[in-house]
């Protein structure tokens, strides 16, 4: 059973469908990328996703069960400009929004002592959070996405005004909780994040999906027909090579129509050539993102 | 724990640790001892005391000379007018004054004095007058007869009812004082109470918590817990305020002395009182919260929560007007209209009697504003409290209820 189930949602905003048919699943022990250019309806999918508006119609479920307020405990939200009430303390902060989640006091205290300490904040635990750095407020409000152990979470731009030590602090978290089973939405502009995390991805502009589907697959549907190659040595002529692009330490060969990567491979083999590298060329995510958002333009 | 009630009680403790909280519920037991005093003093009860002083006259008519002593102040005869000014330059005499040869036919008197005042001071004004009244009637009506004169009226008001038994209420200003004070009370508590509401929300709207807020719970239950939270916050102020006035009062009597025990409390008083200040409160709050949801900050929530906070005030201003003229229809009107009505009621309880009828209409009134802007609200928050930017235009809230 998918962890979260998206089915013909839409949304309307004074006359302006902001969200149009869209469906997708994100199964369990998934990291899902939910990508798009600005104004696509990214928010809006997920702040249905996270129950806080009703889409007007379609359907979401959470592992099978329609969104009411039994499910919302089961949610997990970092919403993308964060702020907590700045003249409470870090750990009253913590327990009162998951005991919004369901938490009792007890169970979340103890939690929460365990994720600061995790994160390293415990000895903060006692300040206000107007006392915080940008960067160790944005900790604790992902401690507060988490802390009741949902089924789904789903982080917008999470990584944005994290140190590296505390980007690398958060993936590992999120690969834990990959790891336990968890769905995990990941939208982000940073394409090179969604690349390293993600297992499937979903793309929309103008409200509807544009690309969906297994991240490899995806990159190799777009890729140019080419492969890049290092190598040791002198290269002679490649049949079937229409050009060869030569780059920083590796070349570049564009292939013609008729001839696949495998013919070139064979080749170049049978040439006896000392291969370091060998790659079908996929373009970078960016690129695709680009390509599809351009084409909708046109 | 039920979501609501998390959030009525975070609400309730988040604003009673507020310090503007707890600055405003010490200081207006403060401030109502100054108008107790303001009122004991405006209200002309209370009776001037005077210490002794001793005050010169020169008499050019002739056959001024009993009655020199009035209360506190004694009065001294000069011969000349000289003699006068040189007392009262070295200080033996306070002032003087002189009653010329043609007072008679022209009644003036001249009088002088090193200070500079507006008038002569009520207590002087008394005392010369009575010293003149008794030495001009001396000899022609008996002393008892020139004592009634000086004083010809001392009203005492008894308050039948329709029965023709003496009321149980009687009116008075005694009665006045606690519904005035109260309803000064119910409009601070209720303007206060629904800008930290406003203030909440649009602070939540602004720092996006209200994202987090409502993935976990639903708009209704946010909007029913903060509503009775910061409601019931309001409610301990009063308290505080209600449990200092009895202290208060004490202290006050012990010093402002007689008018304060003529305090009494109107009949039916309380129970008027809690209803408009729950259904009072009720409305301002659910505006509060729509206005939350609209403003995209909290300083802009406030400018636009004066327009309503200002119609409750108004009883308060016409106070004195209501005091003189009780029975003026314009206070019928105040009395039914929403947002005035909870203040306009309790301070006509106490200057007179409020027929049943209009305050069956305006609690009924009141009521069905409450339901309807709830409704309104609902629809509000639901469209507004994630809209961020733009505050949109009346117009667009309108178009967006018709078609939400």
């Amino acid at each position: 059973m998918p962890a979260v189930e998206v089915s013909r949602i839409v949304k309307t905003f004074a006359d302006k469908v902001v969200v149009n048919d869209l469906s997708f699943s994100v199964a369990q022990g998934e990291i899902f990328g939910l990508i798009g250019p600005n104004g696509a309806g990214k928010t809006t999918t997920i702040r249905m996703m996270m129950d806080i508006i009703k889409p007007d119609s379609g359907d979401v479920t959470i592992l099978g069960e329609k969104l009411s307020e039994s499910t919302k405990n089961k949610l997990g939200y970092l919403p993308e400009e964060r702020g907590l009430y700045k003249k409470l303390r870090v750990l009253d902060s913590i327990i009162y929004l998951a005991s919004l989640k369901g938490m009792d006091r007890h169970s979340a205290e103890e939690k929460a002592n365990q994720l600061l300490s995790q994160t390293g904040m415990l000895p903060h635990k006692g300040k206000k959070i107007e006392e915080l750095s940008r960067g160790m407020g944005q900790i604790i409000q992902f401690i507060v996405s988490v802390i009741h152990d949902p089924e789904l979470v789903v982080l917008d731009e999470p990584f944005a005004g994290l140190d590296p030590v505390n980007v690398e602090l958060l993936k590992g978290m999120l690969f834990d909780l990959k790891n336990q089973g968890k769905a995990l939405i990941l939208s982000t502009h940073q394409m090179n994040e969604i690349e390293e995390l993600c297992d499937r991805i979903l793309m929309i502009n103008h409200g509807r999906s544009v690309l969906y589907g297994n991240l490899v697959e995806i990159k190799s549907r777009y890729r140019s027909n080419s492969v890049l190659l290092e190598f040791e040595g002198e290269m002679g002529e490649v049949p079937g090579v229409a050009e060869k692009r030569t780059h920083k330490g590796y070349v570049e060969l564009v292939l013609d129509g008729n001839t696949t990567p495998q013919q070139v491979l064979e080749r170049l083999v049978s040439q006896r050539a000392v291969i370091n590298r060998f790659e079908v060329a996929t373009p970078p995510l960016n690129e695709i993102f680009l390509r599809v958002v351009s084409k909708a333009h046109e | 724990m039920n979501k609501t009630l998390l959030i009525l009680r975070h609400e309730f403790r988040h604003t009673i640790t507020r310090r503007g909280f707890i600055v405003m519920t010490l200081i207006v037991p403060l401030i109502v001892l100054l108008l107790i005093g303001v009122f004991h003093l405006v209200s002309g009860i209370a009776r001037p005391t005077v210490e002794a002083m001793t005050i010169g006259y020169v008499d050019e008519l002739g056959g001024f000379q009993q009655y020199t002593s009035q209360g506190n102040i004694t009065l001294v005869r000069f011969d000349t007018q000289s003699g006068a000014t040189e007392a009262l330059v070295k200080g033996d005499i306070k002032e003087y004054f002189v009653i010329p040869p043609d007072y008679i036919s022209a009644g003036g008197i001249n009088r002088y004095t090193l200070e500079k005042q507006l008038a002569a001071s009520p207590a002087i004004t008394a005392a010369i007058n009575n010293f003149l009244l008794g030495n001009l009637l001396a000899g022609k009506v008996p002393a008892a007869t020139i004592a009634r004169i000086e004083a010809p009226l001392n009203l005492v008001t008894t308050r039948l009812t329709e029965t023709g038994d003496v009321a149980p209420e009687q009116g008075g200003y005694g009665n006045l004082i606690i519904p005035f004070v109260f309803g000064v009370l119910l409009a601070l508590s209720i303007i206060f109470s629904s800008t930290y509401l406003l203030q909440g929300l649009a602070d939540e709207k602004e720092n996006r918590l209200i994202e987090i807020l409502l993935s976990s719970v639903s708009a209704r239950q946010l909007l029913t817990g903060k509503v009775l939270g910061m409601g019931a916050a309001g409610l301990v102020q009063v308290a505080v305020w209600v449990i200092s006035a009895p202290l208060l009062l004490n202290l006050a009597s012990s010093s402002v002395g007689g008018f304060v025990s003529t305090i009494r409390l109107p009949a039916n008083f309380v129970v008027l009182a809690v209803v408009y200040f729950i259904l009072g409160y009720l409305l301002f709050a659910v505006i509060s919260a729509a206005i939350g949801a609209i403003s995209s900050n909290s300083r802009e929530g406030q400018q636009l929560i004066g327009v309503f906070t200002l119609p409750a005030l108004i009883p308060l201003w016409f106070t004195s007007l209501l005091m003189f003229f009780p029975d003026n229809p314009v206070w019928v009107f105040f009395t039914i209209f929403p947002l005035s009505s909870p203040v306009e009621v309790i301070m006509r309880v106490g200057v007179s009697a409020i027929p049943a009828w209009q305050v069956v209409v305006s609690i009924a009134v009141l009521v069905l504003s409450i339901i309807g802007t709830l409704l309104l609200t609902i629809r509000i928050f639901r469209t507004y409290l994630l809209m961020y930017g733009k505050r949109p235009s009346i117009g667009e809230v309108i178009r967006s209820l018709r078609s939400g």
